[in-house]
């Protein structure tokens, strides 16, 4: 049957902001569907609050709302709307809930909305546990045992019959939050508890533990017509107990005899089309007991997943295209395969390789944090690798993520037999953390047999053999004499890069390159092509292989290369994917073949659609290298643009171009030139601009010398990272003594930065593009929150709140100074702060920011597109008229020019010190959110609301609202409090705060702090835990106070209520909640607002 | 370990093409028409299909070996490759069933391996110029000259025109019991059967006696069965002249007839269509196969280097005029080749694809039900 002629129009709910466990695989598959869904000719009507998505581009949908994904905003959009149907399945968890919300109020029904894609009685099937097991059963599949519970009575009687330990499991939650391994009632208690709250129906499931059995996942696809394909099977090296997101995953299953794996498959189908997914996809995922074989289906996603976007990408079967397809009517058969195009897409991909998907983890983001890995998903993104088997998959993945260790050290060994030493080895294996497989390595290497490595982490024992082996090949690699032809290849063959390898001869990597080239032992480049060579592929999607024949097809047109972002972390997310992608589509309109070189299986710019040619490669020297030569012999190459993906190629500039390679746009020059403290002093002293103080030091008593010399509070950091990272406030000559002491290993080489800490001072963000005479300003942001707070975690406002034209024209004028100074060709990216009147420049990014998208969405103006024809050449004269606006630019903008607000997401109810309790929320001048969201409306108040509602604040228009904040903020505190307490909310205090608000005349009830209540007696805590407040405003003091309200903050984090940690968020905040007592919130599309 | 220390080995194509690469298995020489599976498991299943006598099987997915041999997927008694290609096999074996690693059954039942050569280059190698005789030459072969080892190649016989079914086929008939009530009495031809097919039969109430294939067909009157199945085998349908014989006899008794590959050629051949060599075959376990009747996609295990030519869409008049109307049941999807007959007048159909799918999906295993219900429906008792 073809596709269902009775559907016109087609709401799409999208993913909203990347959060653990929900990322850019949702960008990636919600525009997959936009884009079939239009081609098929349907009006594509789109919600989605999170600006640096591809999505949300206002060519993708027909009409395009970055609005809160909320059951209200979403009803009025339905009603402005009149769609025919809502697609909710693509854009995960958040989209499905959205749905059966709006299904639930009867606002589906009232609108004559019909859900396509999935029924909800299924989706209840599918995620209601009890339910979910009843099906399990019904088909014969087996469930772990279980217990289903809605209160802590339940729980307790529950853990009697089961035993400990258990795990819980919550409703209806991604990623699972909420859900962890209880060993004791304390546990359990403190598990369940949160478990019932995180739920949106108080569900908690409490089962056996399975700990430790082989790991599976199937990704299926069914039709109208009843036909189910297995798309992927998805093994975890890390045994149960360690969730999926969070564990070393390969495709295909690998340890499974076809009895074995058949018989998961026929539970599968029989699972997916009892519970009725009509058409779409679904994950299921089972434990095997690695003793017996028996299997248990641990749970399944209606949906498409993070899992279908990684199985997307390891078979090149695009299963959020093809869902969407099948969710307006086609089936399965009717839809061509996109990569063979003679064949049909009801088939089961076939891989001649092996993939393997390993996450990336941001604790050093949060040093309270525990980093034990359990069924909470606490990874912020993740890698693919592809190789012709699992050793060189395994070192491709490895080296992918970025991070130094990351890669095997081969040469480190521990004498097992040393006092304690195999005692603890065996500890650390039993124990799931993010290094373990470094734990793996080191062990085998030191004579552990793989029995007793097996025994500790119940990794299979084939896996241990596979890391083994590599070891084996680095020892011949180390004790050869001579580096021979046969040894470099079998090196190489087994996936050792240069590095290594350098590391194993106790020589540099450059040598052992050259050696290597001399020899001609080079990669090749095999096809990812769903048939394992049964069919000829179409679609070039590559990755690298030490072997024989090489599939890189000879070209006409010249390419440009576009070096990724690799994989999403804190501080180089989709942002950046989104100005690659752009960087594709103004190239190949622009007549270039492209060609995108990325590790990160998550984002749209890996679709093989986005680009000509994909390259699933590590963004290393090496790599890029290997796919530049490949390139080079099948076609002319422009170049490669290293300035669109983040800090990652930008840091491959210079040793590209040293290497002979042209680097288009920015020079590797003019990146030292904004990067190098010095080399930057000098821009700014010859424009006249000035930095704030700053001196670099070796030792502590250098620092201290420093810090006295420009006057505390200083901001000190460690000057080799960038991001923020190891960045913190220091008020005084103690504070940086243990900053010193603590915090880094300082040495000549890796001095300290102190620079002079602004302090009210107002942080101002520029992106602007330059093309060696015209500067054109993107936007200018103001941000939020004072300076101190880094940028990516603080809200900001376009434009600019509150500075002036004379303001305004500086910033202009020192934009244009430094984009000269520093010769940057293409987009820049600066950092104000404006204190005393006085504009300081901060730094300096020579790349495409983190705000790019968002400049784009607020202002219409495609700045990512724009810089990468500057990096060929083009001029800004030359755009004008077409991609940039004819006259004017992002600073000039009319005074009816909507307001559009960015807020950050935090993760921080991900995290759990290891005695259990919340992180701290406060933010700083280290960066630690995940991703972001936009509020856009006529006015500040309204673009605020939308804003904080889109990023889970949700701001409440009565009720109760709890203030404690340090002295130093008392005074800017009275306005605001006032003004709520006007607008008919309660107010309740901490003593010190209340005393101050008695003086104003405003009544405030006054509360216990924890410490002082007697036994019996409620504390703000206690109140805090059981949702007494509609809102918590705790504002720490610029020294010691930052830490005393932790527990207020750590409670609301847990209990999930508004938290507000800053003056300034507080005051945006209650002139929002006055604006949305005035009236209800309102929508209006992108398309409009142009 | 095998990655540092090994015999050399090299494969050898009768185009000329070689592929260096490491002795696995029994050392020694082999020859056979190299063909390529994309079976993502079931190896051992693969090893022990005698479909694949006189073949040098390629597998396309690179971890050979992971989960070891044990003794319940054998899927008949001998090991009929002529040779194995793979890529990376293991040397460690992971599995709770497992007896035996690969390794040592192939070298035990004398199985000539190469292992460590890019076999996806062979694949497409093959996919590209068709499926050929090869050699695999290791220790001492090994280093034999390339011309010796070509002609080598190039003497062994083609497999159009070769009748292998005496080869694979059982001496000695021998009866599996129905499991629970025995509903049926069926005769099974072993043109190369695998145990899973009888299994699947046995499963169904039927009593399954499996006979050399050059049973005549005056036995099977004297056994009177309930319905005639051929099997699977390896070798050029053309040379099935007796087999083909048989079936005619059995058609025209309106004894109900069910064949599965081999056997799909056969009738096809019965019913006056010919049969014709694929370029490289279809070996797999991911095939799509449209049921004509059903409008259904099943994913299939298939493992045919030849097929029957016969017209898709509606029903035709069998070039055997005398059996009546006939459809092509099934198509396979990727292109367009006949997967499946069914005879409309005559109580017989059969699939060129595996129903008992050992290794592969079990999609289609209603067919055995299928064939149960035509014994039903055209009781072989009530025959003319």
């Amino acid at each position: 049957m073809p596709r269902r002629d009775d559907l016109k129009s087609v709401l799409v709910i999208g993913s909203g902001p990347i959060v653990i466990g929900q990322a850019c695989e949702f960008d990636y598959s919600g525009t997959q569907a936009c884009r079939v869904l239009r081609s098929e000719g349907l009006r594509v009507i789109l919600v989605n609050s999170n600006p640096a998505t591809i999505m949300t581009d206002p060519d993708i949908a027909d009409v395009t709302y970055v609005e809160p994904i909320d059951p209200g905003v979403i009803e009025t959009i339905i009603a402005k709307e009149r769609p025919d149907a809502l697609l909710p399945t693509l854009g995960g968890q958040t989209a499905l809930n959205a749905a059966i919300a709006l299904h639930d109020a009867g606002i589906l029904d009232a609108y004559d909305v019909e859900l396509i894609g999935a029924d909800v009685e299924a989706i209840q099937r599918g995620e209601d546990r009890q339910k979910f097991k009843d099906v399990v059963e019904s088909v014969g599949g087996e469930s772990a045992r279980s217990v289903i519970c809605h209160t802590m009575d339940d729980v307790l009687e529950g853990a009697e019959q089961l035993g400990y330990p258990l795990v819980v499991r919550p409703s209806f939650t991604m990623g699972g939050l909420g859900s962890g391994l209880a060993y004791d009632e304390d546990d359990l208690r403190r598990i369940a508890g949160d478990g019932l709250h995180d739920s949106i129906t108080n569900e908690v499931l409490l089962e056996e533990s399975i700990l430790g059995w082989k790991e599976y996942e199937l990704e299926l696809m069914r039709d109208h017509a009843d036909n189910v394909v297995v798309v992927c099977s998805i093994e975890n090296v890390d045994p149960v107990g360690v969730h999926t997101g969070d564990s070393i995953t390969v495709a295909p299953a690998l340890t499974l005899t076809d009895r074995e794996y058949q018989r998961m498959r026929d539970i599968g189908i029989a699972v997916i089309r009892e519970v009725g997914v009509d058409t779409g996809g679904c994950n299921i995922q089972y434990a095997v007991d690695p003793r017996t074989g028996r299997i248990i289906v641990i749970e399944m996603n209606p949906r498409v997943s993070r899992s279908s976007a990684l199985a997307s990408k390891a078979t090149g079967f695009p299963i959020a295209k093809i869902a969407a397809k099948l969710a307006i009517g086609y089936s399965l058969d009717e839809i061509p395969n996109d990569i063979t195009e003679v064949t049909p897409a009801s088939f089961e991909p076939a891989l001649d390789y092996v993939v393997v998907k390993i996450p990336r983890f941001a604790f050093e983001k949060f040093p309270a944090a525990d980093p034990t890995l359990t069924t909470t998903m606490k990874s912020v993104g993740e890698v693919m690798a592809l190789g012709r088997n699992f050793g060189a998959a395994l070192l491709k993945a490895m080296r992918s993520l970025e991070q130094s260790g990351a890669e095997f050290d081969f040469s480190q060994r521990v004498d097992l037999d040393a006092p304690g030493v195999r005692a603890d080895v065996t500890a650390r294996l039993a124990h799931p953390t993010a290094d373990r497989i470094h734990t793996v390595r080191l062990a085998l290497a030191s004579g552990m047999s793989i029995e007793d490595v097996h025994e500790a982490s119940w990794i299979d024992p084939w896996y241990l053999d596979q890391i083994l082996q590599l070891q084996e090949v680095a020892d011949a690699v180390a004790a050869a004499t001579d580096l021979t032809d046969d040894l470099l290849r079998l090196a190489k063959e087994t996936g050792l890069s240069d590095h290594q390898i350098g590391q194993l001869r106790l020589t540099e990597e450059t040598v052992v390159r050259g050696v290597r080239h001399a020899l001609g032992i080079r990669p090749v480049y095999k096809t990812v092509d769903t048939c394992a060579g049964e069919f000829e592929a179409r679609t070039p999607y590559h990755y690298s292989s030490y072997e024989e024949e090489t599939e890189v097809m000879p070209r006409e047109r010249e390419a440009v290369i576009i070096l990724g972002s690799g994989p999403n972390r804190i501080g180089q997310g989709i942002e950046f994917d989104y100005s690659c992608v752009h960087a594709t589509m103004a190239l190949s309109e622009a007549g270039y073949e492209t060609i995108m070189v990325n590790c990160n299986p998550e984002t749209v710019s890996t679709d093989y659609d986005t680009a000509d040619r994909l390259y699933f490669e590590p963004l290393t020297f090496e790599d890029v290298m290997e796919v530049y030569q490949a390139e080079l012999a099948a076609g002319p190459v422009a170049g490669i643009v290293c300035t669109l993906g983040g800090q990652t190629p930008l840091g491959l500039a210079a040793d590209l171009k040293a290497a002979g390679v042209p680097v288009l746009g920015t020079q590797p020059e003019a990146i030292d030139l904004a990067e190098d403290r010095g080399e930057f002093g000098q821009v700014l002293d010859a424009a006249g601009l000035q930095a704030p103080q700053h001196g670099t030091a070796t030792t502590f008593e250098g620092a201290v010398v420093i810090a006295e010399r420009i006057g505390y509070p200083v901001l000190v950091r460690p000057s080799y990272v960038l991001g923020g990272r190891g960045m913190q406030i220091v008020y005084d000559e103690q504070q940086l003594r243990g900053y010193m002491e603590s915090a880094t290993e300082v040495s000549a080489d890796r001095p300290v930065l102190v620079d002079r800490f602004l302090e009210d001072a107002i942080e101002i963000d520029v992106d602007a593009l330059y093309d060696g005479t015209e500067v054109f300003v993107g936007g200018i942001m103001e941000h939020i929150e004072e300076a101190g707070i880094h940028s990516g975690d603080s809200a900001c406002v376009l434009p600019p709140l509150t500075l002036g034209e004379a303001v305004l024209e500086r910033v202009r004028s020192a934009t244009a100074a430094i984009a000269e100074g520093t010769g940057v060709r293409g987009l820049l990216n600066i950092q104000f702060a404006l204190a005393a009147d006085v504009l300081y420049v901060i730094e300096a990014n020579p790349r495409a920011s983190r705000t790019v998208p968002f400049v784009a969405k607020s202002t219409g103006t495609q700045l990512a597109k724009a810089a990468a024809l500057l990096a060929v050449g083009r001029t800004i004269a030359q755009l004008r008229g077409g991609l940039l606006p004819q006259a004017g630019d992002g600073s000039r903008l009319a005074p009816d020019h909507p307001v559009a607000v960015k807020e950050a997401v935090l993760p921080f109810r991900r995290f759990r010190t290891v005695d259990g309790r919340a992180v701290d929320s406060i933010l700083g001048p280290e960066m630690r959110s995940t991703g972001e969201v936009m509020g856009i409306d006529r006015d500040f108040p309204r673009a605020f609301a939308k804003a904080m509602m889109a990023a889970s604040t949700t701001l409440p228009t009565s009720g109760t609202v709890f203030v404690s904040v340090a002295d130093r903020d008392k005074r800017a505190l009275v306005l605001p409090v006032k003004l709520l307490s006007d607008r008919g909310f309660s107010i309740v205090a901490t003593a010190g705060t209340a005393a101050v608000l008695a003086r104003y005349g405003i009544r405030a009830e006054t509360t216990a702090k924890h410490f002082e209540t007697g036994a019996g007696e409620e504390s703000v805590l206690d109140r805090i835990a059981a949702r007494g407040f509609d809102l918590v405003v705790n504002v720490p003091g610029g020294r010691q106070e930052r830490a005393d309200g932790y527990e207020i903050r750590a409670a609301a984090t847990s209990a999930n209520v508004p938290l507000l940690t800053t003056v300034d968020e507080f005051s945006a905040a209650v002139s929002a909640i006055e604006s949305l007592q005035r009236d209800a919130m309102d929508v209006r599309a992108l398309q409009d607002w142009a | 370990m095998s990655l540092l220390s090994s015999a050399p080995a090299v494969l050898v194509l009768e185009d000329g093409r070689t592929f260096r690469g490491r002795a696995y298995g029994a050392t020694g020489r082999t020859v056979g028409e190299v063909v390529f599976t994309t079976g993502m498991t079931g190896y051992q299943e693969t090893l022990t299909d005698p479909s694949f006598q006189r073949q040098i099987v390629v597998q396309t997915a690179p971890h050979i070996g992971n989960t070891g041999v044990n003794d319940e997927d054998d899927e008949s008694d001998g090991y009929w490759i002529a040779g194995y290609v793979v890529r990376d096999p293991s040397r460690r074996v992971s599995n709770w069933r497992a007896t035996e690693g690969l390794e040592e059954r192939l070298t035990r039942r004398g199985i000539v391996g190469i292992s460590g050569i890019d076999t996806r280059a062979l694949t497409r190698h093959i996919r590209d110029r068709g499926a050929m005789r090869a050699g695999i030459f290791s220790g001492d072969e090994a280093g034999l000259d390339a011309q010796t080892q070509l002609a080598a190649v190039r003497e062994s016989a083609p497999m159009a025109g070769s009748r292998l079914v005496d080869e694979v086929s059982t001496t000695q008939p021998y009866t599996i019991p129905a499991v629970g009530p025995q509903r049926f009495r069926v005769l099974a031809y072993d043109l190369g059967i695998k145990s899973a097919t009888p299994e699947q039969l046995a499963a169904r109430g039927m009593e399954v006696t499996v006979v050399p294939a050059s049973t005549p067909f005056e036995r099977i009157l004297e056994l009177a069965p309930d319905g005639v199945f051929f099997s699977n085998g390896p070798g050029d349908p053309a040379t099935s002249d007796h087999e083909v014989e048989v079936l005619r006899s059995v058609l025209r008794a309106r004894i109900p007839f069910f064949g599965i590959c081999f056997g799909n050629q056969l009738l096809g051949r019965a019913l006056g269509f010919d049969t014709f060599k694929l370029t490289f075959g279809h070996r797999g376990a991911n095939q799509p196969v449209l049921d004509v009747e059903t409008g259904r996609v099943e994913i299939t295990s298939q493992n045919h280097g030849f097929a029957v030519a016969a017209p898709l869409g509606e029903p035709v008049t069998a070039p055997q005029a005398e059996f009546g109307r006939v459809q092509v049941s099934h198509i396979g999807l990727n292109d367009q080749v006949v997967e499946g007959l069914r005879c409309l007048d005559t109580p017989a159909f059969s699939v060129q694809f595996h129903p008992e799918s050992a290794a592969g999906p079990h999609d289609s295993r209603g067919l055995f039900d299928r064939f149960a219900d035509m014994m039903t429906d055209s009781p072989a008792s009530a025959r003319a």
